[in-house]
Order: C-alpha cells, then sequence, then structure tokens
C-alpha cells in the first residue's frame, strides 16, 4: 500500500513536470513571450526593461528554470488588467466555483443514486423507461444550450430565479464568501448547479442502474434473501455497498470534470468564478492568468486522480495495489 | 426483411452488408434516427437550394426586419417561419448553413482524428514493447482530463480559427480511437489470419494496414460515429464561449451565441431554434451509433 502510494505520487509529480513544460513551451516557445508576459501598452523603455527582467534574453532552458522557480514561489506573474498577482486572482474566484461543483455534484448524488436504483431494480416498468431515456437526454444535451433555456423558462418566462451572478455572499468562518447561507443566495446557485449536474445525474443513474441490474443476479443477494432479510435490507445494505465503490471512484474522478465543465456553466450564468475569470482572460489576452489558471487547473486534476486511485484501493481490497502497474 | 417479395424463394445467402442493413432495421428508433439524420445531412448539403434566403448576401437582408418573432411576414410577402435575428436574417436559413458548417467541422475533425488515431494505435498494439507503453501512456493521461479542458488549452495557446479549432477537437478525440484500435488490434493479431501473413513474409506496414485495418474497423465505426456528436457539440460549445469559429464561419454554436444577449428581454427563437437543430443532429446520431454499436459487435452476431 505505501509502496502504491509513493509510486503514483512520484508518477503525479512526473506528470506535473511535463504539463509545466508543456505550458512554457506553448506559452514561451510557440508564442512570443514578449507579446505575452509584456503589457502590449507599455512604451518601449518599459519593454526593454520587462524584457531583462524576465530574463527573455537568456537561453531557454535558462528561461524555463527561470519560470519554473517562479512557479514553485507562488509567482505566476500578475494580470495585465487587474494589475494583480495572477495566482491571487485565480484563488480568489476558486470559492465561487468549488461551491457551484459541490452543489450540483449533491444534486447529482441525490438524485442520480435513488433514480438509479429504481431503474435498476424494475427495469421493464414504465418509471424505469422515463428514467433512462432521461439519462440519454442528459446526455446528448449541449450543456450551454440547457442554461439558455432554464433561464429562458425560469428567468424571463416565470422570473421565478435571477438570471446571472452569485447573489449576495456570506463569509464562511470569516473567511471564504459563499452563497449557500443565504436564501437569495440559494436563488442564484440552484440553476446554475442543476445545469452543470446534468450530465453527472445521468452518469450516476446509469453507474447506479447497470450495478444494482448486475448485483441482484449475484449468489450474495439471492442468499440475503433466503435468509429472510426484508427488500430494503438487501437493496439498502447489500446491494448498495457493492454498486458504491466504482460509484465513489466516479464521483470522484467527475469532480475534476465539474471543475473544468463549470467554464461554460459560468459564462452562461455570468457565476463569479475562475472558469469565467479564464475566458474572460482569452478574451482580452490577460496570458498571466490564463497561465495561472492551466497550471492550477492541472495541479487541481493530478490531486484528484491521485486520491481517487488511493481512495479506490483502500475502499476495494480486490484491487491488488502492488500488482498495477506503476 | 419481411417486406421482401415472397416469390424470391430459392434466396441468395446474405451478404454481411445485407445481414448489417436487416439488423440494423431491425429496431424503428435506430431507423428513426438514420432517417432524421438522412434529412439533417440533405438540409446542409443543398443549403443554398433549400434557404429562403441566402443569410449571408448583406444585399437580401433587411435590417428594419431585425428580430421578428417567427411566423413574421418578410418584405416579399413570405414567411419568416422561425422568425429572424439581429441583422435581419431568416433563423431557417442561418441554421441550414449553420448545419453546414457544424457538421463540415465535425466531420473533418473526425476523420483527421480516426488517422492520426490509427497510426498511433495500430502499430502499438502489433509492435507492442517500448512504442506500445509510450503511445498508451500518453492516451491515458490525455484522457484523465476532460474534452472541454484540453480543447481550450490549446484554444488559449494556440489562438483563434477555423484551422485552430480543427486541430483542438482532432488533440482530443485522437486518444479514443488509438485506445480503441489499440484494444480491438490486441485481439485480431494473435489471430491464424495474420500468422498466414507473417508466413508469407509480408512486411510488417502491409500486415498492419490491408491484415490488421480493415478487421479492427467495425468499433472504428462506432467510436467514430459517436465522437462526431462530440465532436460537434464541442465546437458549438468553443464557438458560444466566443472561443470557436470566427463570425465569418457561423456554425450552430455561433447562432445560439449570438442570441444570448437577446434571450434576455423574451427573444427566444434567436437561440432556442439553432439549439433544437443542434439537439436533433447529436441526438439522431447518437440513435444511429448506438444501433451501429450492438449490429457491428461480433459478440452479438447470430
Amino acid at each position: 500500500m505505501l509502496v502504491f502510494i509513493i509510486r503514483r505520487s512520484l508518477q503525479s509529480v512526473v506528470v506535473l513536470f511535463a504539463m509545466s513544460v508543456l505550458v512554457f513551451a506553448g506559452v514561451f516557445a510557440i508564442g512570443n513571450p514578449i507579446d505575452i508576459l509584456i503589457n502590449p501598452q507599455a512604451d518601449q523603455i518599459d519593454r526593454e526593461r520587462a524584457i531583462a527582467a524576465l530574463g527573455l534574453d537568456k537561453p531557454v532552458w535558462e528561461q524555463y528554470f527561470t519560470f519554473l522557480a517562479g512557479v514553485m514561489h507562488g509567482d505566476l506573474g500578475r494580470s495585465f488588467v487587474h494589475s494583480t498577482p495572477a495566482l491571487g486572482l485565480i484563488l480568489e474566484r476558486m470559492p465561487a466555483t468549488l461551491e457551484l461543483a459541490f452543489t450540483a455534484m449533491l444534486i447529482a448524488i441525490v438524485l442520480g443514486i435513488p433514480l438509479g436504483l429504481w431503474a435498476g431494480l424494475k427495469p421493464n416498468g414504465f418509471a424505469g423507461r422515463v428514467i433512462m431515456t432521461g439519462s440519454i437526454l442528459g446526455f446528448s444535451l449541449p450543456t450551454f444550450w440547457v442554461g439558455l433555456m432554464l433561464i429562458m423558462v425560469f428567468s424571463v418566462m416565470l422570473g421565478w430565479l435571477p438570471s446571472n451572478g452569485r447573489g449576495p455572499t456570506t463569509l464562511l468562518l470569516g473567511l471564504v464568501p459563499v452563497s449557500f447561507l443565504s436564501v437569495d443566495g440559494w436563488r442564484h446557485l440552484l440553476m446554475p448547479a442543476t445545469n452543470l449536474a446534468l450530465f453527472n445525474l445521468a452518469l450516476l443513474i446509469r453507474l447506479t442502474r447497470s450495478g444494482a441490474h448486475e448485483a441482484l443476479l449475484q449468489d450474495y443477494v439471492k442468499f440475503a434473501r433466503a435468509k429472510g432479510l426484508s427488500n430494503a435490507r438487501v437493496i439498502g445494505v447489500h446491494v448498495l455497498r457493492n454498486i458504491l465503490i466504482p460509484i465513489v471512484t466516479v464521483i470522484g474522478l467527475q469532480f475534476g470534470a465539474l471543475v473544468a465543465f463549470a467554464i461554460v456553466t459560468e459564462s452562461v450564468f455570468a457565476w463569479p468564478g475562475m472558469g469565467k475569470l479564464l475566458i474572460d482572460s482569452i478574451g482580452v489576452l490577460d496570458r498571466p492568468v490564463i497561465v495561472a489558471y492551466l497550471l492550477v487547473i492541472v495541479t487541481f486534476f493530478i490531486v484528484i486522480n491521485l486520491a481517487v486511485d488511493i481512495l479506490y484501493s483502500a475502499l476495494d481490497p480486490r484491487v491488488r495495489l502492488t500488482e498495477s502497474k506503476g | 426483411m419481411p417486406s421482401e417479395p415472397a416469390a424470391a424463394a430459392p434466396r441468395a445467402p446474405e451478404t454481411p452488408f445485407q445481414r448489417i442493413v436487416s439488423d440494423f432495421c431491425a429496431n424503428p428508433v435506430a431507423v428513426f434516427g438514420l432517417v432524421l439524420l438522412g434529412v439533417i445531412l440533405l438540409l446542409a448539403l443543398f443549403a443554398p437550394l433549400l434557404s429562403p434566403q441566402n443569410p449571408y448576401d448583406l444585399a437580401q437582408l433587411d435590417v428594419m426586419d431585425s428580430r421578428l418573432p417567427p411566423g413574421s411576414a418578410t418584405p416579399t410577402g413570405g414567411t419568416y417561419l422561425l422568425g429572424t435575428d439581429d441583422q435581419g436574417r431568416d433563423m431557417l436559413s442561418a441554421i441550414f448553413y449553420g448545419l453546414r458548417i457544424s457538421l463540415g467541422v465535425g466531420v473533418v475533425a473526425t476523420v483527421l482524428g480516426l488517422v492520426i488515431g490509427l497510426a498511433a494505435g495500430l502499430p502499438a498494439a502489433y509492435f507492442g514493447g517500448r512504442i506500445e507503453a509510450t503511445v498508451m501512456r500518453i492516451v491515458d493521461i490525455q484522457l484523465s482530463f476532460p474534452a472541454i479542458l484540453i480543447a481550450l488549452i490549446l484554444i488559449a495557446v494556440l489562438g483563434q480559427g477555423t484551422g485552430k479549432v480543427i486541430a483542438a477537437l482532432v488533440t482530443v478525440q485522437w486518444a479514443y480511437y488509438a485506445r480503441t484500435v489499440r484494444s480491438a488490434a490486441l485481439v485480431e493479431k494473435r489471430k491464424e489470419y495474420v500468422e498466414a501473413a507473417h508466413c508469407l513474409a509480408l512486411s510488417p506496414a502491409r500486415i498492419v494496414f490491408r491484415h490488421l485495418l480493415p478487421n479492427c474497423l467495425p468499433p472504428m465505426i462506432v467510436v467514430a460515429t459517436v465522437q462526431v456528436a462530440a465532436a460537434i457539440t464541442l465546437e458549438a460549445t468553443l464557438s458560444f464561449l466566443g472561443l470557436g469559429l470566427p463570425i465569418t464561419e457561423p456554425s450552430l454554436g455561433l447562432l445560439i451565441s449570438n442570441g444570448y444577449q437577446y434571450l434576455l428581454s423574451g427573444k427566444y427563437w434567436i437561440s432556442f431554434f439553432p439549439g433544437i437543430a443542434l439537439l436533433l443532429t447529436i441526438v439522431s446520431i447518437n440513435l444511429v451509433a448506438d444501433q451501429l454499436r450492438d449490429v457491428l459487435n461480433p459478440r452479438l452476431q447470430r
């Protein structure tokens, strides 16, 4: 177990390192770093001073180590637009994105697992068919368009929910601004979170359904029934516990995807998270922020993948860690 | 098929193609999807002939007609069936032209991605060893990131434009093909016909591309069909975010994005109808792909 964790962590470090080379190559080698890192509005003297300060006259490999050293110190450059450190800007927007992603995941779990169980237990019933058809729609519908349609129905036609923004935020623990502590915050949160949840809702329904479908045919279910256990106990304890392993894995892996897909949802609902910041930054070519976002999100993903791998092996003793390819 | 004339008594044995066609037609939902997809393809192909107006010929546009609701009368006595956008364009015509661009970009990206994926995945499976380990490690790492993120990173680094959007879509897709073709080829390469080809001392390139490749195609067709839909969705999403195709190539995503600002004032049709067109395209492709998966699956063959 320990060997696996160490080996897996080392692998993550290698991937992280490779990504930093790729981002560096993309931004510093393909594009012109002078255009990318120096404010285009700067005059000639400022430009030359900045070129010298950033070491752009040095050889490429030396520039890479300078860049890497900056990354290690958490210095990812300053935003052209906001004139504040890019990393700080990203971190400032992160709670909004995480709140959205958490709420979306919660909606997907609370609705997806029971609906999936229902469809799995009664595959030929009317409700089961409706649930499965609905889940196909969840996969096919383009997220951004569903978001627009939600706005059209609930904001424009019915006027129930606000169409954009985060609403008033409350400080959680006196540190992090969040929306979910006030009613108005929930009204702002509900639509974007539902929109973001749709894909995962469909995914969880399908996963739970096929898991339940398979588990019901297993001997241990027959045995539990033969013991005379109540249906609720067979389903709720025996079946659910066994199908939860893949579900937990997918929930973990999908959380990263949610944070990435939040880029789209945040743009539709003008939710002030880091995804919206990325799109705005690409729009105005605020490149230090783009680089900072990429590094932050890649790190985020690598950490999530690592955590899920370790969690998975802890949950399922059948996974032989020592045998898995490092 | 039951609809064949009963008079043809001594029936010739079914060719594989006939079998696939008749199996495909066994599912009415899939046939519906295929017909719908056919109609959409025809609309896209013949958009210039079918559209009531050429939405990008400025001489035919009248700004006085901008943002008219569906059913409004045109100056020439016709009807704007789906309304007009902010430039006074007939939405129906704009959607036909948009379908062309969306489908075109999706298909081109899929074909390029398929070629690259095959070129990477087949040798990986055939030669194994270090080539396989390298290719598959890259595939694994890439597939652990969501497609939208990879596409956005590429667009952010490369800049915008039609070619760059296609490049981003290809980069996202090749890994799926490489993985699928490798697993198919790993099974195929142990079969006797490959051994026979070895005995004939054929060159590895010939064995890989003339013998292995055709036998690995069925799963590739299924994945490619699904991926066309995924590519179209991704392109629409990028275009909606303003990072996709330029305004000179108005795909469905761009039309939807264009209507976004008018949605809040209740002018729903500028975003709504292109979205429906996008949805029908994606659903029809997915229905066809679903049935193809069943029909082409060797394990389900009779």
